[in-house]
Parts: C-alpha cells; structure tokens; sequence
C-alpha cells in the first residue's frame, strides 16, 4: 500500500475516533436537554397558546406548607418553597422531633418534576403515608397524612 | 408512539437505539483499526479478521440486549465508550502482537504466542460477569446488605498474594494468585468490594464523621476517636506497599477511601487529614524501601538510569515523542521498543502511534466515562447508591492518572493497569464489573419511577400481606 493512502488511512482513523467522542457528546447534550423537552408531549400540541403562569406555577409545585397535625409539635406550619425538609431527631433536621419512635434521621421531604415527594431514609418504624409504609420516594398528594413516628404531618396548599 | 405503550416511556426516553448506534461506530473503528494495522505492518488482511471482529460485535450486540431488558433506562453512552476502549486495546494488543511475531522472525527466534486472542477470552468472560451482575443485582440497594461481608472478603483477597503456595511474585511485585494454571490478581476484584464496602460503612457512619469537635485554621477536625477508620485504611495500604511490594494498588486504596469520605461527609478537613498521612506514608516509604527510593530517582532523572530502570520510560517518552501531534500511524510505529508494552505501556503505545490527537481522545473517552459516573451518583436518590456510583468512578479516574501520569512521567510510575485497554484479564473483568454496577445504578436514577399512592385508593386500601 502506497505511503499517501496510509497517510490518508491514518488520518481518516485519527477523524473517525473524534467523530465518535464528538457523538458521544451530542448524545449527552440531548440527554441534558431531556427533561424539558421531553415533559410536554404527552399533551396534544397547543402551538400558540401561552399558558397563563398562575397555572403553570401551580402545576409546578402542588402545596406550599407542611402543618403538623397530630403529636408534640401540633400546629407547628413548616413553609415549602425549594429546599428539601428533612424530618427526624437529629438536631439539625429541618423538623426536629422529640419522639422515641422516631429516628435521627427520618425521612426527607423533597420536591421533584412538580411535586412534592417524601423518601424514608432508613428508618426503623417507617414512614407512611395514609396507611402505606413507604419504601420508594413517592408523591405526597396535598392533604393526605404523613406519619412519622407518632407524629403527623400534612401538605396543604 | 403506539397506544398500548405505558405513560412512562414516553416521559423519558431510554436512549438504548442512541446506544446501539455508538456500538455499531464502535465496532466499525475497530475493524477499520484492525485493517490498517494490517496494511501498514504489510501482514496484509489478517487470517483471523472476520471470526475475530464477529465474536466482538456479538459480544457487544449480547451486552446491549441485556441493557435492553434488564436497565432499560441506564445511561446510553456508558457501555459504547467502554465497549471502544475495549476494542481500542485489543487492536493495540494484537498490533504488538504483530510486532512481536516479526522481531522474532528477523532474529530467527521461536514465534511468541500472540496475547490479543487471550485478551478476547478474557473480554468474553467480562462479557458474562457483565451479564450475571445486570441479571443478579437487579436493585443496588440489596447490596448494602452485605457490607461487612464484602469488606472481609476484599481484605481476605487483598492479602491472598501473600498465601504460601498460591500466592507469587512476578517482577518484584506479590499480587498474584496462581491456582492450577490460571492466575488471576485478586486485588482486581478487592477494589470492587471495597468500594462495595466503603460505600455501605460511610452511609452508616458518615454522620458520627461529619461531626465537627475543633476547630483550627478555620476548618472543622472531627474527633481523634473517628479517626479510627482513616487510620485503618491507612495501615492496610502501607501493608500492601510493604509486603505485596505494588505501589499502584496502595495508592488506589487509600485515595479511594479518602475521596469516599469526602464525599460522604463533604468536610474538607479530611482531604487535609488524608494528605498529611499520604504525606507521612509517602516518606517513611521513600525511606525504609529500596524499590520506592528508586521510582522516585527514575522519576526525577530517567535518563541517567536510560540503559538499567529507566530503560522502560525512557523508550516510553520516545515513543510519545516519535508519535508527535499526529502519532505515526497505527502499525507503523516502534511500540515493542517498550516493555511490557501491552500492559503497563500500552498509554505509549497508543500516544506513538495516534499521537497528541489520539491521546486526547482517549483520555476525553475516560473523562465521558466518569463523568457518567458521577452525573450517576449526583442523580441516584439513595445515598448508598450515590456514594457506589461516586467510589466505582473514583475507582477509574485514579486508575487513569496514576497510570496515565506515570507513563508520560507526571508522578512516579507505579503498576496499574490501564482500564479496558491493558492486556490483562482480572483488571478486564473487574473493570467490566464496574461498568454493570455503574449501568444498574444508572438505571434506577433516571428511571421515571415515582410511585403514586392514589389518596382515596389508600384510604381503603387493606394491609397488603408480604
């Protein structure tokens, strides 16, 4: 094989190897994308048609605070806005619990893709939610109870 | 998009055809490298070609299918990237092979036995190993069960080498098991566990960790008591400097564990804590052993050591140079100038013969790859699976610097082994393993699974039985 067409074959080779990096990052960048574009295709297009932000905001984020309801800290009003909520005896827990059914580090309330969603971080008596114990992150609907120990907690909006 | 399919998929899609297309331009490089390897050596097509590339390509094809049913939303460029390094080795291991065979044939010497068609033995059983842990592990989570199980078995394999009859030494370093005919490097498999390890220890403990008692220059220490484990580990690794004589595998492990801890504890004071033993371990080492004191003078001066110990790095750094911005072309370089050019020297090898180019786009086909890793633990909701995902890609970035960074004469070269690239069958399959763990955590971080329990269904809903 004559030198040019190795010297071609070589460069070819070295092109074709940043081709595939180059893909790679292609992929990864519509992979970024992802969510954003991806979450309004499952409704029939409305191409001209601004939803109003009242309702978008309200879709975003279903309830603004989270009211104990039952237990020592009853009436105790804990303001959601983006922050996750960390709830157990552990003294820098967002809700500090006094509860020998309770452990340290309970259970975690977070928002994700619009809601609120609650997640039991290892603990011994569980977490659960109407009377469901947990053991995936799972939608906290607005009103349902909340039971960590012997304390409950409810999302209103 | 058909009717009968469920909400969730066409929320996120799983990416597996964007994945089956980068294993196809995978495998295409790789015959196309084979090719040319051929060509410029003058061997021609090689005998074996198609049977050869045939096996790889269903290999990976099986890999994909199994990513198709059993983490059907893991990551998409994962297994493509390692699948390529994979290749890229084989290539470079059968190129080296070639070079071989025609050495012996100038100086009329017996034919060595080529190692790329060992090398493709041993990717099948990665490919199988790979198989078995997307099948059998089908949620992290249960591996947090076993913790202390697999702390004693990676710290029972870890010492394995040193067992009077299995246990050997090849050029200096003890971190061989020969069992029968097969040998493997038991160390290879005690970084997976350990990490398996660290990652369900720190979950546990990481708050005791993270407490802060003094404070000094600003930042927090935690408690002399909770250095316990810095120490422990610390200890191990010196051991295995000490008695196993392999410098690469003590750096790994104790790096490992300091950035795990991190991590878990996000204190900086840690890093600072690991530095100063690092620091300590790395002078007494430079003082009481023969065999560190000499990598470090090698380090520093190879060329007044370029016909004894540096031989290797120096040769290694004329490669780089004769590869140059465009590398001199695969099969028309000086790879086996080299020794061991197929394991430890195979970054030479390849910077020769791709040049700058190609060595950027091999160590950017790693950054992808723990770059996966890490979006993997960022985005994973479980802290146990956030901490494996974090310490199996820490796992592969130390491997590339210390070995990257010792070949082209960064920092002291130490034994790694290269990952995927390196001929090597326990570092092969260990880093396929890795590759699964990291494709199962993958799955369940980017799954769209947000269980809904329906608040009137709940109301009424009877205890379910287990």
């Amino acid at each position: 094989m004559s030198e040019l067409a190795l010297t071609l074959v070589r460069l070819a080779f070295l092109g074709l190897l940043w081709l595939f990096v180059l893909l790679t990052i292609f992929v990864l960048r519509r992979d970024l994308r992802q969510p954003a574009e991806t979450r309004p295709t499952g409704r029939p297009r409305q191409p001209k048609a601004p939803k109003p932000a009242k309702v978008a905001r309200q879709a975003k984020v279903r309830g603004t605070k989270l009211v104990v309801t039952e237990g020592p800290l009853t009436g105790t009003v804990i303001p959601l806005n983006t922050a996750q909520v960390t709830i157990g005896r552990a003294p820098d827990s967002t809700v500090v619990i006094e509860d020998d059914y309770a452990s340290s580090r309970h259970a975690r309330v977070y928002p994700s893709e619009g809601a609120w969603l609650v997640e039991d971080l290892g603990s011994t008596n569980g977490t659960w939610i109407n009377r469901t114990r947990i053991t995936t992150p799972t939608v906290l609907p607005v009103g349902v109870p909340l039971r960590v120990g012997r304390t409950t907690l409810q999302l209103q909006r | 998009m058909s009717v009968g399919s469920p909400q969730v998929a066409r929320r996120q899609p799983s990416r597996r055809s964007a994945e089956l297309l980068l294993l196809g331009c995978a495998w295409s490089l790789g015959v196309l490298s084979t090719l040319q390897v051929g060509w410029a050596t003058g061997e021609g097509t090689p005998s074996r070609l198609w049977v050869t590339v045939g096996v790889v390509g269903a290999l990976a094809l099986v890999m994909h299918l199994v990513v198709r049913l059993k983490a059907r939303y893991a990551d998409p460029v994962l297994l493509p990237v390692a699948t390529l390094l994979t290749i890229l080795g084989l290539v470079m291991i059968y190129r080296i092979d070639v070079a071989s065979a025609q050495r012996a044939e100038r100086n009329s010497a017996p034919q060595p036995t080529p190692d790329v068609y060992a090398q493709l033995t041993w990717f099948a059983i990665a490919v199988v190993l790979f198989v078995a842990v997307l099948i059998l592990v089908n949620d992290h989570r249960r591996l947090q069960r076993y913790t202390y199980s697999f702390g004693l078995l990676g710290l029972i394999l870890l010492v394995l080498p040193l067992a009077p009859i299995i246990g050997t030494t090849v050029n200096g370093a003890t971190l061989w098991v020969r069992i029968g005919g097969f040998s493997f490097q038991p160390a290879e498999a005690a970084k997976i566990l350990l990490t398996l390890f660290f990652a369900g220890y720190l979950v546990v403990k990481r708050d005791s960790l993270a407490l802060v008692r003094s404070k000094f220059l600003g930042l927090g220490f935690p408690q002399i008591r909770d250095l316990g484990p810095l120490i422990i580990a610390w200890v191990v690794s010196l051991g295995v400097l000490v008695f196993e004589r392999d410098l690469g595998t003590s750096l790994l492990f104790f790096g490992l564990f300091i950035t795990m801890l991190y991590i878990a504890t996000q204190r900086r004071s840690w890093l600072i804590l690991g530095s100063i033993f690092f620091t300590i371990g790395a002078l007494l080492a430079y003082q009481f052993f023969e065999h560190v004191r000499n990598r470090v003078s090698v380090w520093l001066d190879p060329w007044s050591y370029a016909d004894t110990s540096g031989y290797q790095i120096v040769q290694s750094l004329y490669g780089f140079a004769n590869g140059g911005i465009m590398g001199a072309g695969l099969g028309q370089g000086f790879p086996n100038f080299v020794p061991f050019a197929n394991t430890d020297f195979i970054v030479a090898a390849i910077g020769e013969e791709l040049g700058l180019t190609g060595m950027f786009a091999l160590l950017l086909l790693y950054a992808v790859l723990i770059e996966r890793g890490l979006r993997t633990a960022v985005s994973v909701r479980d802290s146990f699976g956030q901490l494996l995902a974090a310490g199996l890609s820490i796992t592969l970035a130390l491997q590339v610097f210390v070995i990257v960074g010792g070949v082209t004469r960064l920092i002291p070269l130490t034994g790694l082994t290269t990952p995927f690239l390196s001929y090597g069958g326990s570092s092969l399959v260990a880093n396929w393993v890795i590759v699964a763990l990291l494709l199962r955590i993958s799955d369940r971080a980017r799954r769209p699974e947000i269980y809904q329990i329906d608040a009137d269904d709940a109301l009424t809903q009877v205890v379910r039985r287990l």
